[in-house]
């Protein structure tokens, strides 16, 4: 397979690749908040 | 074994505990197939070509911000009916996830309106509906952060995640009941679907994966729900 086809998508790559960005960076935002949000409560119970 | 007593924070902490580990792995794993067939396996679609790939997101997305509304109303009518502690926090624990799973629906939907519909946005039935629901996640996270004595924040938000949950139906039958330009239901109870069976696969693929995302930071924001407002109780397997 051509990773640079691959990664333009059919032209379309800026819709597409922003759209799972846009997924994945806000998992990673709800889970880091989680996180230090756990932290928080064990270090100050 | 009597589930009810799991209504009682100090008892679910713990289950909540060994539970959430398996449904982030469940998540995971069903979140790596689910990409890697949605890029990989799924094919081309023959109308919109690759740019369709979004509807791998965009749908599991939007069926979870429209599912963790309904099941955080529930939890409502529990906690208002029953006044049991647990079914108030897990509103709360429900709704940023919620929230962000609505915020990416109409984020990639916007994505993908653009090179199929030619527009980001419109004030179409579905998406105006859409971004109410967004605004009830938000506006419950607000009214319950207003008030600071616990019991009546739990009662003003359990009566709003209730009311709002009328507009979870108006999204789902938007695009029948109203000229909509989003497409119209590929997937639904009782008719075949609309959509290739590996696209469809790949999609469910997905949807599982957000589910398990789903409950477990539900389950883990419970704990650290439950860990700040049952300070000084007793909880077994505090680790």
């Amino acid at each position: 397979m051509n990773w640079a086809e691959f990664f333009s998508m059919g032209g379309r790559g800026a819709f597409v690749w922003g759209s799972y960005g846009a997924f994945a960076l806000a998992v990673v935002i709800e889970i880091a908040l989680l996180v230090r949000r756990t932290r928080k409560g064990r270090e100050n119970p | 074994m009597k589930i009810y007593r799991y209504a009682s924070p100090t008892l679910f902490y713990p289950l909540a505990g060994a539970l959430w580990p398996w449904f982030a792995g469940f998540a995971a794993i069903l979140g790596a197939v689910g990409l890697y067939m949605s890029f990989f396996v799924a094919p081309t679609d023959f109308q919109q070509g690759e740019v369709y790939r979004i509807i791998f997101i965009h749908v599991p997305s939007a069926w979870m911000g429209m599912f963790i509304y309904l099941v955080m109303a529930f939890y409502g009518v529990l906690a208002l009916s029953f006044n049991t502690r647990i079914s108030a926090m897990m509103m709360h624990a429900l709704a940023p996830t919620g929230a962000m799973f609505t915020f990416i629906a109409l984020l990639t939907g916007a994505l993908w309106g653009r090179p199929t519909w030619g527009t980001y946005w419109i004030w179409d039935a579905r998406m105006t509906s859409t971004l109410i629901l967004l605004f009830l996640y938000l506006g419950f996270m607000a009214l319950t952060h207003a008030i600071d004595d616990t019991r009546r924040a739990d009662r003003a938000g359990a009566l709003l995640a209730i009311v709002g949950s009328v507009n979870i139906p108006i999204i789902y039958f938007s695009v029948k009941w109203w000229n909509s330009l989003h497409q119209s239901t590929s997937v639904s109870p009782g008719t075949a679907p609309k959509m290739a069976q590996i696209m469809l696969i790949t999609m469910l693929v997905m949807v599982f994966a957000c589910w398990a995302y789903s409950i477990a930071m539900a389950l883990v924001r419970v704990r650290a729900l439950i860990r700040e407002r049952e300070a000084g109780a007793v909880l077994e397997g505090t680790q």
